[in-house]
């Protein structure tokens, strides 16, 4: 998969996102959906090579916690780009269940809105393939200065004031 | 008033460049219009019937004299020579070229201004009760609450894609002067038993196809925890709110169908988790509250006598003082209202001539600043007494002083279909209907206080649902017919107006509206106010005048509209 990593590079990684009826034996690292994993977890958990999870906007996440320490990527699908519900999933996935793993924004991932993801804790961005790149890593440089912390730990600008 | 540090204009002149841009990407073919539309409305960039309209910020309805003369010389410049304040303090112009709005935004900058949020599903321009600071029934002032929450809202990530758009209004008094209750989150400034002042949290109101009243969920709020309790709000609504119908997505739906009392445990639940990650830095809120210390008010000003001269010589300026002045905290010191309801001028227009004027009166006679209303119109909070008469003659000049506020006359009303994209029928002809129809002072005055506000569709910008008169504009098979309703209120005593029957042709509603005033007439009791006759007695006597001599086929006809 072609992504924007977390030291905002362009690279190409292993993870591929499986369907459920993939041959997984093919692939090492693959990110799974929800409804595959609580399936399939004995054989997807003895599997060689690294495990991802998918979950969109609408997954509760109180179902996912206890197995969030099984994945090394949590993969945040939105739908559209308009779709805002995975801010929240990721703040929560960070801040409430402690999520140390990667997240990554796949799906309607575009450049205008993955400085605010990146913002909400989202660390890989799986960018809309027909969006280009290196247009895409000016996001982050659009803005210097925030209003208000989030989990980019930010220093809000009424902290700076002082 | 609040002024830019380096840090805010940093934060406006960066989006001017994110904006610019966009509109190249876009105008270049990058972008397609699907992916344009959210980003420009989040600049308050609309496409609109004829032309794009832009919506530029009015935080809480504060402006400077400086600001003023800058919307003067945008509407010169890039548009027809006016603008229309809108019913949430801000400033709309209805002509601008999409290409010219990067240029328009960049002079905004330059003033510390912005469009930043005023359209789109975000939270919008926070809005506040215009007498903040001066009203003699303030329990505190809202201002620097209001600034603070602008500046935590702008560009806030989480919140930046709700499931629609997210309004907030506050008031700090006794009265409600700022519709709080038809908000998605509704503040009041409230003392508790142990006097300390802190927030009641309102949610879940809202106008539209499913009008509500806001419920309160807290009935006190430590201050300190404003903006934890508004993101546990905001997070439960943004994961839980509808997005699958357009209609169904304002956080009044979440509320009413998980029922006010779930929501709130859900939101407490959640801000119990986070209330001491988020507290609100005290340093922060004595910054801003130094900007909104009083002005310096001359201590004899109320020994003038000058005033009572002139209101006792000029019948014309009695009249005006009456009705388009209030009571000012400071004694010898009066509020000022400006009309922009003169007959035969769309409610809320103002043109570039008016607006220079209005900045040229604010720095001779109210501190270089002046205020927009929810309601409409512009004014003076900080006018000397012996100013008062200079100031009626300057406002006169320039057409500001029809002795209006607070008649019928002094309605609300959206653009409608003469610019509006969205509308099903005009507004701004019914509001010259009624212009034209009630010419006689004298007689609104005896009427006393009625709100009458009118929308041109179902979306509610004119309030309907909360005027003591509402209209609403409805389409029928291209004919545009207006639907009464009475008894809505925006206030303490907040209420959705009660319909009153079958919708009525464009040539009608004035008739109608004179019809329900005479019933008024005859049935008031005493000094009562218009939406508490209509209260005590219902809408039944209203409505038999309304329909009377209207023949039954036809009122079915109407029925069917």
């Amino acid at each position: 998969m072609r992504i924007i990593d977390k030291q905002l590079q362009m690279v190409d990684d292993d993870w591929e996102i499986a369907d459920e009826d993939a041959d997984l034996s093919a692939h090492a690292d693959v990110i799974v959906s929800a409804a595959h994993w609580q399936k399939e977890r004995d054989a997807l958990s003895t599997r060689a090579g690294r495990l991802g999870l998918k979950i969109g906007g609408d997954t509760p996440l109180e179902g996912i916690a206890p197995d969030l320490d099984r994945f090394a990527l949590v993969a945040l699908e939105f739908s559209k780009f308009s779709d805002g519900r995975c801010f929240s999933q990721a703040r929560l996935l960070r801040e409430k269940y402690g999520y140390g793993g990667e997240l990554r924004a796949v799906g309607d991932v575009v450049r205008d809105t993955i400085d605010f993801m990146r913002r909400c804790g989202i660390d890989s961005f799986a960018l809309r393939p027909d969006k280009d790149a290196e247009d895409a890593l000016r996001a982050f440089k659009e803005l210097s200065v925030r209003y208000q912390t989030a989990v980019d730990g930010a220093v809000p600008v009424y902290r700076q004031r002082r | 008033m609040y002024r830019y540090d380096h840090f805010d204009q940093i934060i406006v002149n960066e989006r001017v460049q994110q904006f610019r841009d966009q509109t190249r990407r876009f105008l270049a073919g990058e972008l397609t219009d699907d992916e344009f539309r959210p980003l420009r409305l989040r600049n308050g960039l609309y496409i609109q019937r004829y032309a794009p309209m832009l919506r530029v910020a009015v935080p809480y309805g504060l402006l400077r004299s400086d600001q003023m003369r800058m919307l003067a010389y945008i509407a010169r410049r890039y548009d027809r020579n006016y603008g229309h304040f809108s019913t949430r303090q801000n400033i709309q112009y209805n002509w601008p070229r999409l290409e010219d709005v990067p240029d328009i935004l960049a002079h905004l900058a330059s003033v510390q201004m912005h469009s930043i949020q005023t359209s789109g599903n975000c939270v919008r321009n926070i809005t506040a009760d215009h007498l903040a600071g001066v009203a003699t029934d303030e329990i505190e002032d809202p201002r620097p609450y209001c600034e603070i929450m602008r500046q935590w809202s702008t560009f806030h990530p989480e919140f930046n894609w709700l499931p629609r758009k997210f309004k907030i209004g506050v008031s700090g008094a006794l009265a409600d002067r700022a519709a709080v209750q038809w908000h998605d989150i509704g503040l009041y400034l409230v003392r508790n038993d142990q006097g300390e002042v802190g927030f009641k949290v309102l949610v879940g109101g809202g106008m539209g196809r499913m009008p509500m009243v806001a419920v309160v969920i807290r009935e006190f709020l430590e201050k300190k925890y404003l903006f934890s309790y508004l993101e546990a709000i905001l997070r439960i609504y943004n994961l839980e709110g509808r997005r699958d119908n357009i209609h169904r997505a304002r956080i009044k739906v979440l509320v009413k169908s998980l029922g006010a009392e779930k929501f709130r445990e859900k939101v407490e639940a959640e801000w119990l988790r986070t209330r001491d990650r988020l507290i609100l830095d005290e340093k922060e809120v004595e910054r801003v509250k130094a900007f909104f210390t009083p002005p310096a008010y001359d201590r004899s000003a109320v020994d003038d006598k000058t005033l009572e001269r002139h209101i006792a010589a000029d019948p014309a300026f009695a009249t005006w003082v009456k009705r388009n002045t209030r009571a000012h905290r400071v004694s010898g010191y009066r509020v000022a209202f400006v009309s922009l309801k003169p007959p035969g001028v769309a409610p809320g227009d103002i043109t570039s001539e008016q607006l220079d004027a209005v900045a040229d009166m604010a720095d001779r006679y109210s501190f270089g600043q002046v205020r927009s209303t929810h309601d409409q119109n512009l004014l003076f909070a900080d006018v000397h007494q012996a100013h008062l008469y200079a100031l009626w003659n300057d406002l006169k000049r320039h057409n500001l002083a029809t002795p209006n506020i607070g008649t019928l006359t002094d309605m609300i009303c959206c653009p409608g279909l003469d610019f509006c994209s969205l509308a099903n029928a005009s507004s701004i002809s019914i509001a010259k209907q009624i212009n034209d129809r009630f010419t006689d002072l004298d007689y609104l005055y005896d009427l006393g206080e009625i709100q009458l506000k009118m929308s041109g569709c179902m979306n509610a910008c004119g309030h309907h649902h909360a005027g003591h008169i509402g209209i609403l504009g409805v389409d029928k098979d291209g004919v545009e017919f207006y639907q009464i309703q009475l008894g809505g209120s925006p206030g303490n005593d907040a209420a959705e107006g009660e319909r009153i029957g079958p919708s009525l042709g464009k040539g009608e509603v004035a008739t109608a509206i004179a019809r329900i005033l005479d019933v008024f007439v005859e049935q008031r009791d005493g000094d009562e106010l218009f939406v508490d006759c209509v209260r005590r007695i219902g809408i039944e006597p209203f409505k038999a005048r309304v329909y009377a001599g209207v023949e039954s086929k036809k009122v079915r006809a109407y029925a069917h509209n």
